[in-house]
């Protein structure tokens, strides 16, 4: 890789919580009030190059998000690090989160949830710069106005309220406020999730322009795995809360190695592939609370041997820049080593 | 042979601050016996509220002020309100985005499907848990014994799903309004249950009006697709003409923005503007600010032109070869 910007090392996330009422009900072995462990992140290692847009995908519970908040330093990871330029985005003193800087932004999924109903929207774009003292004082206003533009707004509408935009336009909004913290890389957790299809298509659009006008760097978590192939150079899959499959985009497309990455991709309906062809993932998604021993994806996987059950599989390397997680390419699934 | 669904001319206006809103506009369609429709549209467009006006759900302030809603040849709009609640749940039957919307959580599934079933059939509560058994077997649903004990709760979100869906079986209906169904599942869990969708329209020969905002869904599930904006169905034909060969600049549009058909990082070619306020339609085509293709014929109302059973609401439509 020729320079990363971000380093994530073998990062893990357990949340520890009580059990809601449901479980409680359901999980009669789980002892009651006992706290719960859910393994949102598993040992996930990655490198992020400057200017990258680096996709992450899989289905809902995977750790898309936690692996984004971890990211910037919204979260602490329970084991290993995250460093940005070489420094670490969060430190945890007695239980607090301290994020340590303002060079990873967020972008999530509802941009009305993430504005202030109250607040005109110039001031919500101020308030971070201000706050961090980014952007000098006098500038901030024709700054503010400059950015409005830069996402395809009007720099007059600074002094609107958040609920007289649309969902696309609300979204603008979130994306220059994000900017509007100079940031060096951007998280985007399911960023055009909400919005209809004519309008993703602006701002996928919008989108790809900043991305090359300003050098981003940028993580791209989403579900969709047709948005992650357009805008993505490099493609994440996740299962589980463990990374199961690394490849550039065009490579993972037309050669999927991981069979739940050739699984998923079998699933999912496509514009003009004609009726009736779903070739469903087997099964449910498993609870990360009690994740299956072994490989993460053994009780749904079609190829799964004695070894899967067993042993959880390293990421290995399948050929330059691509990395799987599967005992298929490291040695076979009939071996018995570790077998209980 | 009858259709199992015609509409003919569904009209639903709401009385608003802003004024009367038509948010169902003179909409036409009819699925034969073991078809698929896919109504599809982004939001705001009338799905929901064409779905709910089907079955006669709309309350003050709205009001289903036209048309006709013929279920294997009886209009359900010339019903008594005893009549028509007997139609429902026996011969059409809806799926919501959220099957907590028909499924009660403080009742077991199989105690709730029993009830369901002893509404509009009298029969013994075993026969009748019997009959939801085999409901859940034919959605897919392993182990069904062992689920109909479980609270919905006790469920998975797919699973639940498979639920509601086995409950809108139970009678078997000639009519089956799926809103947004798969909408909030994962694709996985989607896949499974578009497979089964589909089977089950095959062998039980239930029409289905499977309602959703996703192209790629109606694309790969629906026999015959209608393509909703600002309360019309501006096109209408089988799923190989509208897809393949759309001809209303509007689906046209929606096709072009989806990248799955562009090579990757291209600009997408983009839709301007926003979907419209339907209290401030322009007049005419309400499509006219955003279409490519707009001249001042469009200032009114377009006609429907119908080539080979493919109809748009248009007045300059896509030629094809
Ligand atoms: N703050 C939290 N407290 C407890 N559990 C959490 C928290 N955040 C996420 N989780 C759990 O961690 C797992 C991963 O969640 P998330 O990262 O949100 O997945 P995704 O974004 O891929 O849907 C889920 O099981 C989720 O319930
Ligand atoms: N109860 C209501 N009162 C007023 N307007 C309504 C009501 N329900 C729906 N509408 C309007 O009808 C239009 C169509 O809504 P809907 O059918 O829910 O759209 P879709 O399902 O396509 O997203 C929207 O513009 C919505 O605002
Ligand atoms: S390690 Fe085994 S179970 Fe896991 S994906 Fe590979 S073959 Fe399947
Ligand atoms: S009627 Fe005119 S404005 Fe409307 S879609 Fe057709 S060409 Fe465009
Ligand atoms: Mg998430
Ligand atoms: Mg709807």
């Amino acid at each position: 890789m020729t320079d990363p910007i971000l380093k994530i090392d073998a990062v893990s996330k357990r949340f520890t919580r009580k059990p809601g009422l449901a479980e409680r009900m359901v999980g009669r072995f789980t002892g009651g009030g006992k706290p719960i462990t859910v393994h949102a992140l598993t040992d996930v290692s990655l490198d992020v190059a400057k200017g990258e847009v680096l996709g992450i995908v899989g289905e809902s519970g995977c750790g898309k998000s936690t692996l984004g908040r971890v990211i910037a330093g919204i979260h602490a990871p329970s084991s290993g690090s995250v460093a940005l330029n070489g420094r670490p985005v969060a430190d945890e003193r007695h239980g607090t989160v301290h994020k340590l800087t303002t060079q990873v932004q967020m972008i999530h999924q509802d941009p009305f949830a993430s504005l202030n109903p109250r607040m005109k929207v110039g001031e919500t774009l101020a308030e971070g710069p201000r706050y961090h003292g980014i952007i000098p004082a006098d500038q901030v206003r024709a700054r503010i106005r400059a950015l409005l533009e830069q996402v395809g707004l009007e720099g007059a509408y600074a002094d609107r309220l958040p609920h007289q935009f649309s969902g696309g336009q609300r979204q603008r909004i979130a994306i220059a406020r994000a900017l509007a913290m100079q940031p060096e890389v951007l998280v985007l957790d399911e960023a055009v999730a909400s919005l209809d299809v004519s309008i993703q298509a602006q701002v996928l659009n919008l989108f790809m322009d900043l991305r090359h006008d300003l050098g981003l760097t940028a993580l791209f978590i989403s579900h969709d795995l047709s948005v992650v192939r357009h805008v993505c150079d490099r493609v994440a899959i996740m299962y589980l809360g463990r990374l199961v499959e690394l490849a550039p985009a065009d490579q993972l497309y037309a050669d999927p190695r991981h069979p739940y990455t050739q699984a998923l991709f079998a699933s999912i309906p496509t514009v003009g592939t004609g009726r009736g062809r779903f070739e469903a993932i087997k099964g449910e998604i498993p609870s990360p609370i009690a994740p299956p021993p072994g490989c993460p994806f053994h009780p749904r996987c079609p190829f799964a041997g004695p070894r899967c059950r067993a042993e959880a599989p390293r990421l290995t390397g399948a050929g330059p820049a691509r990395t799987v997680a599967c005992h298929l390419n490291d040695g076979g699934v009939n071996m018995q080593r570790g077998a209980a | 042979m009858t259709a199992a669904l015609d509409v003919k001319g569904l009209t639903t206006r709401f009385e608003t601050r802003a004024g009367h809103v038509t948010a169902v506009n003179d909409v036409s369609f009819a699925v034969q016996p073991g078809r698929i429709m896919g109504l599809v549209g982004e939001s705001g467009s009338g799905k929901s509220v064409t779905g709910f006006s089907i079955l006669g759900l709309i309350d003050a302030p709205g009001e289903v002020s036209a048309g006709a809603v013929l279920i294997d040849g009886i209009d359900l709009r010339q019903l008594s309100d005893e009549d028509l609640r007997k139609m429902r749940g026996r011969k059409v039957a809806m799926v919501f985005q959220d099957p907590m919307m028909t499924l009660n959580p403080v009742l077991r599934v199989g105690d709730q499907m029993a009830m369901a079933v002893r509404v509009h059939r009298p029969m013994s509560k075993p026969d009748a848990l019997d009959h939801a058994r085999k409901a859940l077997e034919v959605v897919g649903i392993p182990s069904p014994a062992e689920r109909l004990k479980a609270y919905p709760h006790q469920l998975s979100g797919g699973m639940r799903q498979r639920v509601a869906i086995a409950m809108a079986l139970l009678h078997s209906p000639s009519v089956i309004i799926a809103d947004e169904a798969t909408t909030a599942l994962d694709v996985s869990i989607q896949g499974q249950i578009l497979a089964e969708v589909r089977e089950l329209a095959d062998t039980t020969g239930a029409a289905i009006v499977w309602i959703t905002h996703d192209l790629a869904v109606v694309s790969s599930l629906a026999d015959d697709i209608c393509v909703m904006y600002a309360g019309r169905i501006v096109e209408r034909g089988t799923a190989e003409q509208v897809i393949g060969g759309p001809r209303h600049p509007y689906t046209q549009g929606l096709l072009d923005s989806i990248p799955a058909l562009h090579e990757p990082g291209r600009k997408l070619p983009q839709i301007p503007g926003s979907t419209p306020q339907l209290s401030r339609l322009p007049e005419g085509c309400p499509f006219r600010p955003r279409c490519p293709r707009a001249t001042d014929l469009c200032r009114t109302e377009p006609p429907l032109d119908v080539r080979d059973e493919q109809a748009v609401l248009c007045h300059h439509p896509l030629e094809r070869a």
